[in-house]
């Protein structure tokens, strides 16, 4: 009996913006002038809340958060992508989606701040709250996905996770479902090389997280995620195969980390500042500003003035969020269930006695 | 003798016991290079090398299934789960397998392994990292419980935990981690498990806590003490799993008062079995019910509401002058 090789894929990577800010015209997406000037102001504007944020964190008016530095291109060039009407599923690691996706500013202050009413997203935003543990939520977006194909909703779901998510259960389980009941999901791995201090290397040992998919049965591609124009285009053509065919796709944006893990994490204990340097040198933002100067849409004046735009709409976001009074005692009990169970409102009852005697 | 905080007092405990027992090796999420969110783990690494500390890719139910076959295969592995809140895929592998494979094997098989565990809230932390859920985990048949409330405390429970032949899961209150220092004795040492500590002798009122609120147990009772008002027996629960229901008992018995404080949600928490435990064997003794002050049965509120849901030393005192006054 011969050997016979039964399948044998391969796995693709896309580029189109080059480090020096020069496109490949073959694959450039289909994107007027005004929306790449608008990519490019939200990517700025990510990238200063974030430092803002940082700010506020090493100050104490913020909680511990995970910075978006260095993944401007992949998280808001994904979400570009969207169609209101679609829905956006997000782990931890993507103000720049959510801004993107209408959530303001001053609302993503006070969730990061403890305050529990800044987990309430809008609900027309179809855009999910923050998901913790790491993992668990794609296998909502695959649910998500399956309701909409239910009913007869030409949306996709698009969901982001990073490379250390991967290697959960809930991972396999999500790729699976997916493809198992064709739904309409795109799953948007942010691959920056580090779940905390794990490097990618000791987290799989796959080439590439776009290969994954394969076994799956899925269509999987991997994207240079400081390149926004690439990023965007592979996003837009994986929900349109979603909305249109309902078949889901892996993508991997190729991406780094360029910040701590979190507030509370020092990089510095496993990885050398000559990398993180080699990784600042291909920055999503200032690659895109070359191609803008070389287009000659962007000027010294235009970037400056960008960079005052992001930061006024910054520091008001902030003055709103510090005059947010703190939540109340029975914000805690509110949202437990539709209605309070007597035990609940014993409890609550309890602590506002114990707090009005304390007055 | 040093004084450590707890997180350098199991550090050192696992130091130790990796020297003593080549067999034990330490498996998790960043306790490596990293030596661990909280540096518990600092340090093992560079002495034990990559065979004996693994950084395991992000997979909870991984660890503790991988630590299990470990275990079967003559190691023993003590696992860490970054905080208690990401335990769940793994409260599978524990409840079907770790607890147990000595029942199913008729003994022939036996998981005599450790899974740590930050718990608790207290931390200013995100939603997920100020879990207190240690009742579900006593809940299950077969799996010994154990919450250290000092560093002392922590280093001998922990190596005991190790040495013990049965899956153990120890939690480690995370607000203490760094808070307190104790006198650590350098030399290994063991405290047994399955027994509660008498922290306090009194003779009014039996108050019981364990992991960090022995310490707002401590203070309510100290309180209590300058102000005359009540001699407060305070004890350690430690074991959660096997419960000391002896050395409880005795308590109240002679005090016929009791409360319980956990930090845990009310309902089903650990307070009920102490509580439950009172009332068929010592219900002639009761002058007054057992008392419970906990948390509330809500999710852990985030960082700026979680000084409503942390019980504190004034609502332990609230509860034992009730409980006196009954
Ligand atoms: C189930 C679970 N385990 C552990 C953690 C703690 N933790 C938070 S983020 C993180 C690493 C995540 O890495 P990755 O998925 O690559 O995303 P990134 O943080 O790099 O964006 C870990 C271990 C968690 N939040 N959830």
């Amino acid at each position: 009996m011969p050997v016979r090789s039964l399948v044998s894929y391969s796995i693709d990577r896309v580029e189109v913006l080059d480090p020096q800010g020069v496109v490949d015209e073959a694959l450039m997406p289909d994107l007027d002038p005004g929306e790449i000037m608008r990519l490019y102001e939200h990517m700025v504007l990510t990238r200063r809340f974030d430092e803002r944020m940082f700010k506020l964190q090493r100050q104490g008016r913020l909680g511990t958060f995970a910075r978006v530095a260095g993944q401007e291109g992949a998280q808001v060039g994904a979400a570009f992508a969207l169609r209101p009407d679609d829905w956006l599923v997000p782990a931890f690691r993507e103000t720049g989606a959510l801004l993107w996706r209408g959530l303001s500013m001053t609302q993503i202050l006070q969730y990061w701040s403890g305050d529990e009413r800044g987990g309430a997203f809008p609900k027309e935003l179809r855009t999910l709250p923050v998901a913790i543990p790491v993992g668990t939520h794609m296998l909502h977006a695959v649910g998500i996905a399956w309701a909409m194909k239910q009913a007869g909703e030409q949306v996709a779901v698009l969901t982001f996770f990073g490379e250390g998510a991967t290697s959960e259960g809930d991972f396999s389980e999500a790729m699976n479902m997916a493809s198992v009941f064709n739904v309409p999901v795109v799953f948007f791995c942010q691959n920056n090389q580090y779940a905390i201090s794990v490097p990618y290397t000791k987290q799989t040992a796959s080439p590439t997280v776009a290969q994954k998919a394969l076994a799956y049965g899925m269509f999987g591609v991997q994207v240079d995620g400081n390149d926004v124009f690439a990023v965007y285009r592979v996003t837009k053509e994986a929900l349109e195969r979603a909305r249109t065919g309902s078949e889901p796709t892996l993508i991997e944006a190729h991406t780094y980390r360029v910040t701590d893990h979190t507030t509370s994490d020092d990089a510095r204990r496993y990885r050398t500042d000559e990398e993180v340097g080699l990784w600042r040198g291909r920055d999503p933002i200032e690659r895109l500003a070359r191609y803008l100067k070389t287009q000659g849409s962007l000027d010294e004046a235009g970037e400056a003035g960008i960079l005052a735009d992001a930061d006024q709409k910054v520091a008001e976001a902030v003055a709103a969020f510090e005059a947010i009074p703190p939540p109340g005692p029975e914000e805690i009990f509110k949202h437990v269930f539709a209605e309070m169970p007597p035990q609940l409102v014993e409890q609550q009852a309890a602590l506002m006695a114990r707090l009005a005697r304390r007055r | 003798m040093a004084r450590l905080n707890m997180v350098d007092a199991i550090d050192q405990a696992l130091a130790q016991e990796m020297q003593r027992d080549p067999r034990v090796v330490v498996l998790g999420e960043d306790v490596g290079r990293d030596g661990g969110v909280f540096r518990v783990t600092d340090g093992l690494f560079d002495r034990y090398g990559a065979d004996r500390v693994l950084d395991t890719p992000l997979a909870e139910s991984g660890i503790v299934g991988m630590a299990i076959g470990m275990a079967i295969a003559g190691h023993r592995p003590v696992a860490e789960i970054q905080f208690s809140g990401f335990a769940y895929p793994a409260y599978d592998q524990l409840v079907s397998h770790a607890s147990r494979m000595r029942n199913r094997s008729r003994g022939e098989f036996t998981c005599p392994l450790v899974v740590r565990m930050p718990y608790g809230g207290g931390i200013r932390a995100l939603e997920h990292h100020s879990e207190s859920m240690e009742a579900i985990f006593a809940h299950v048949p077969g799996l010994k419980v154990v919450i250290p409330a000092d560093p002392y405390e922590a280093k001998g429970l922990l190596v005991s935990a190790i040495r013990d032949p049965d899956p153990v899961v120890f939690f480690e209150p995370a607000r203490v981690y760094r808070a307190v220092k104790t006198e650590v004795p350098e030399e290994p040492y063991t405290l047994p498990l399955g027994k509660a500590r008498i922290v306090r002798e009194g003779r009014d009122i039996t108050v019981l806590a364990w992991g960090a609120h022995v310490r707002t147990v401590k203070d309510a009772a100290a309180r209590l003490e300058a102000e005359k008002a009540a001699d407060v027996e305070v004890i350690d629960v430690r074991t959660l799993a096997p419960f000391d229901i002896e050395t409880v008992v005795a308590s109240v018995v002679k005090t016929g008062r009791a409360v319980v404080i956990h930090e845990a949600p009310r309902t089903c928490g650990f307070g009920a079995e102490i509580s439950a435990t009172l009332m068929e064997r010592a219900v002639l003794h009761l002058l007054a019910p057992v008392l419970r002050v906990t948390g509330f049965d809500t999710v852990p509120p985030l960082a700026k509401s979680e000084d409503y849901y942390q019980p504190d030393v004034d609502a332990v005192i609230d509860a034992i002058r009730d409980s006196l006054r009954y």
